[in-house]
This record gives structure tokens, C-alpha cells and sequence, in this order.
């Protein structure tokens, strides 16, 4: 459920490295609570980021949600799939339904990052 | 709600858990919002079948010689002209015009009536219906009977396996009082909140769990799901229904909300007649409006209604349609705004979000879906 070569925040956001950049978005048990979302506001490319801010905002059917940013950093891509088909932050939380693609500011961000034990022991108390 | 006050439980509490539903605080209640998933339950009510709970919702039983009078004198809508085994819906409203609450009002008796009422708002009914029954014998029973609502195209089919009750006679509203479902004691009517054809079928409180389980058992080869609050939400405003405390209450006339229908004047006097004439003579000055939104962004209960720039009412219910598959919603606008077409736009979060008035419902059912009367 929370894949190891991975990175969380308390707020159950996702970071991942690749080749330096860092992809962002929300964990399986935030889309599982979420339930089925419906709509997501995301930034444009070329705005800017800062770690634990919020970069956009996440409605299912029920309820609203904040995103916040893992690290900081400049938006390079944004899912655009996203805009028609929600639905994949559901279906696919760790692939189709990343939100955000970072050029990191600060590299020493991603040691303040929670490892996928501790954020199982956070989902564990949450749970 | 949050604080930490016991929350009630429906019969079936332990079937909800058992079939990994997410439970909420509900009116006081512990409720499921939702089993596999708000949108799939949705679409199986639409398509198939849908199985709910609404167990907490309140039954006040009025009856005796004074039954009829009492019920004139307290809703808009016509009681006098049910017959045995027919029900209505009728807002009941303060002397003002402001709405108490919406309920199903059935005739199970020559003298006897059954109330369907709301769960947050049972107490007050009741204490509101007694206050005002001076000939006739007002009790609760809402403790002794559970409610299942059986909704769904695939709903006669269904239930058909499991009573005696001539289900294909029934017209919507129509009710049998007295009947068995899985062999137990029930009544079962015609009735529901989802838009679709279905049954609201009402055993004995200890009787639910059998009740419930032989309805799924029975339902299971046809596509019936157990639904949740979250879809009751969702199939309800596609429809076009009101849901009390949000897009109605003590503060909204039937004739404001798009309820004018169940205001029957000719009727005679009733309380809140006065008020609603002296409202239809002025003219209402808001009304409550559908409108459908251009982006996928949800209308919650409070945003600003904007037009070209200026508020002009306030969003009562918004939702994202899973049979439209766009954003819909009800709110108050002042009259001038409340033609459908009229563009219009929602402030989400700060932002303006384009959309027009809709005529309602959103959604209604294929024709073709409706159950046919047998021999009338």
C-alpha cells in the first residue's frame, strides 16, 4: 500500500526522485478516504512550490482537501489527464494519478520527508 | 456534530461493518456513507438496484377519530383525498409559511396515518404534531420500525421474490400496510428518495437484519448493491428533491422552494395558509434554482451565486453528477435570476465558476423504466 522507494508527508502526499526532479501525489489511503474524486485544481508550469504550502486543492463527492507540497521547488509538468479523468487518483494513486513533476530548490527538503515505515506507523494511528 | 455525544445505531449496525462500510455521524446517528464507493453505488441504483438503510429516519403514527383534521390542519398538501394504502408528500409549516419539515404521509387505516419524517428532526415533529392533535392519539414508533429503501430498475423484480404483496398493482405512492417480506411482518410501499422506481419496505426494528439480508441475497444475481448516504445525497439531487436542514427549513416557503405543487389552497384553512397567500399575492422574491456548472468543481451548501459579478443567492446543495457527469446544484437567486438559461456562475473558493440555470430535475428516469398499473 505505501511503496518503499518513496517519500510522505503527514498531510498523505507522495514524492518520488527521478533523475533529480521529484515527482508528486496522494497516497492510496488519502484517495481511499477521499473516496471517489471528482475534480483537482493544480498550478501551472513555471509557478513555484514551498515545502508543507499548499499547491492545490482535491474534491471527491464528499469532502474538499488541500494539497500540500512535499518539497519546494518549480512546477515543470502538471497531469493534465487529471482535468478529464479525476478518477485516476483513485485507480492509480502511485502512477496515472501523479499531479505534479518539481525541479527541487532545496535538496536537503527530502531527508525532512517521512519514510514509508513512519508513514505507516502515522496511517496506523490515524486508521 | 463532533462532540462527543453518543451516536445512535440502526439494526443493522453490525451488517453495515460487516460489509466494510465507512460509517459517519448522521442527525445523531451512526450511518454508512458509503460501502464500495459513492459513484459505484450511484450507478448501480440507476442501472440495477440499491439497497439502503434509512432506519434512522423518525415514523409518528397519528390516529383515532381527530387523525384527518389534525393532519389538514398541519401539512400543505391534501390529506383527504388518500385512500387506504396511499401516501403523499407534503411539507408542514409554521405559521409563517417557514418550512417544519418535508414528509411522506401515508393513510394505513380508515383513522390512521403514518408519518415518514426526518431524522434530525423527529423530535420536534413529533412534539409539534402532538401539540396540535387534540382529537386524536399521536405516538412514535419510529423505535419500533426500521426502513429499507429497495431502489432501482431492477427494484419489483427483486422484492417480488419475497412478498405476497401484489407489487405490479402498485402505483408510485401507493402503500400495502399490512404485509410479510422474507416472512416477516412489514410495510411496504412505493416510495423513495433516489429518482428511480423502488420500495421503502418497513419491518419491525428486530426484524431488519433478516429482512436486509434475504433482500441482498435476492438482489445479488440482478446487480443489487448496498448504498450509502453518500449516493442517497447524489441520486436525491439529480432528481431534484429537497434535502431539509440544507436546501429547505423554517426559514423557506413551499412556494420559494419549487414545492408550490403541494400547497393545496382549495383544501381549506391550514397553518401557514395566510402566510403563503399573503407571499403568492406579493409575489416571492427568491426562488430555489438548478443550475449546472462548465467545470468539474463542486458548489458546496453557502457559496455566492454571481451575476456579472454581483451575488445574487446562495448555494443550498451542490454535487458532481455521476449520470451527467458534470457539477449540479440548487440555491436561492432573487426571481429576476431564476429562468433557466440565465447565466450564472458560483464563486468556488474565490474563483467565479461559469454556469446557467436548469430546469429541474437533472436527471429523470427513461419512460420506458416506470412501473405500469395493472388493470387501471
Amino acid at each position: 500500500m505505501f511503496p518503499e522507494d518513496l517519500r510522505y508527508t503527514k498531510e498523505h502526499e507522495w514524492a518520488r526522485r527521478e533523475d533529480g526532479r521529484i515527482r508528486v501525489g496522494i497516497t492510496r489511503f488519502a484517495a481511499d478516504r477521499l473516496s471517489d474524486v471528482v475534480f483537482i485544481e493544480l498550478p501551472r508550469p513555471g509557478s513555484t512550490v514551498t515545502q508543507m504550502q499548499t499547491f492545490g486543492v482535491i474534491e471527491s463527492v464528499k469532502a474538499v482537501s488541500d494539497l500540500y507540497a512535499p518539497v519546494s521547488g518549480t512546477v515543470v509538468e502538471v497531469n493534465t489527464q487529471l482535468a478529464e479523468r479525476p478518477e485516476l487518483v483513485n485507480q492509480d494513486p502511485y502512477g496515472a494519478g501523479w499531479m505534479l513533476l518539481l525541479e527541487p530548490s532545496d535538496p536537503t527538503e527530502w531527508e525532512r520527508l517521512l519514510s514509508a515505515e513512519e508513514y505507516r506507523r502515522l496511517v496506523g494511528e490515524e486508521a | 456534530m463532533g462532540e462527543a455525544t453518543t451516536l445512535r445505531r440502526t439494526p443493522l449496525h453490525a451488517a453495515h461493518l460487516a460489509l466494510g462500510a465507512r460509517m459517519v455521524p448522521f442527525a445523531g446517528w451512526e450511518m454508512p456513507v458509503q460501502y464500495r464507493g459513492i459513484m459505484e453505488e450511484h450507478l448501480a441504483v440507476r442501472s440495477r438496484a440499491g439497497l439502503f438503510d434509512v432506519s434512522h429516519m423518525g415514523e409518528i403514527l397519528v390516529e383515532g377519530p381527530g387523525a384527518l383534521e389534525t393532519l389538514q390542519r398541519l401539512l400543505t398538501n391534501d390529506v383527504g383525498r388518500l385512500r387506504v394504502g396511499q401516501g403523499l408528500y407534503s411539507p408542514m409549516c409554521a405559521p409563517h409559511g417557514g418550512i417544519l419539515d418535508d414528509l411522506t404521509a401515508f393513510r394505513v387505516g380508515e383513522e390512521r396515518y403514518l408519518l415518514v419524517v426526518n431524522a434530525a428532526t423527529t423530535a420536534k415533529d413529533l412534539a409539534w404534531v402532538a401539540d396540535h392533535g387534540d382529537q386524536a392519539v399521536v405516538r412514535d414508533v419510529s423505535s419500533e420500525m426500521a426502513l429499507l429503501a429497495l431502489q432501482g430498475p431492477a427494484a419489483e423484480v427483486i422484492l417480488s421474490q419475497l412478498t405476497p404483496a401484489p407489487l405490479a398493482r402498485l402505483r408510485p405512492f401507493d402503500a400495502v400496510p399490512r404485509t410479510t417480506v422474507a416472512d416477516r411482518p412489514a410495510f411496504l410501499s412505493r416510495t423513495g428518495y433516489t429518482g428511480e422506481d423502488g420500495f421503502e419496505i418497513g419491518p419491525a426494528w428486530e426484524d431488519a437484519p433478516p429482512v436486509w439480508e434475504a433482500l441482498l441475497a435476492a438482489g445479488q444475481p440482478l446487480g443489487l448493491q448496498p448504498a450509502g448516504l453518500g449516493a442517497r445525497d447524489t441520486l436525491r439531487l439529480e432528481a431534484g428533491f429537497m434535502l431539509y436542514g440544507s436546501d429547505i427549513d423554517e426559514t423557506t416557503t413551499p412556494l420559494e422552494a419549487p414545492l408550490g405543487w403541494t400547497v393545496r389552497w382549495e383544501k381549506g384553512d391550514f397553518i401557514g395558509r395566510a402566510a403563503l397567500l399573503a407571499q403568492r399575492e406579493r409575489g416571492v422574491e427568491r426562488r430555489l434554482v438548478g443550475f449546472t456548472l462548465a467545470e468539474r468543481a463542486i458548489a458546496r451548501h453557502g457559496f455566492p451565486i454571481l451575476r456579472d459579478g454581483a451575488t445574487v443567492g446562495r448555494v443550498t446543495s451542490g454535487t458532481f453528477s455521476p449520470t451527467l457527469q458534470r457539477s449540479i446544484g440548487l440555491g436561492y437567486v432573487a426571481v429576476v435570476h431564476a429562468e433557466p438559461g440565465t447565466p450564472l456562475a458560483v464563486e468556488i473558493r474565490g474563483r467565479p465558476v461559469p454556469g446557467e440555470v436548469t430546469r429541474l430535475p437533472f436527471y429523470r428516469r427513461p419512460k420506458a423504466e416506470r412501473p405500469v398499473a395493472a388493470g387501471r
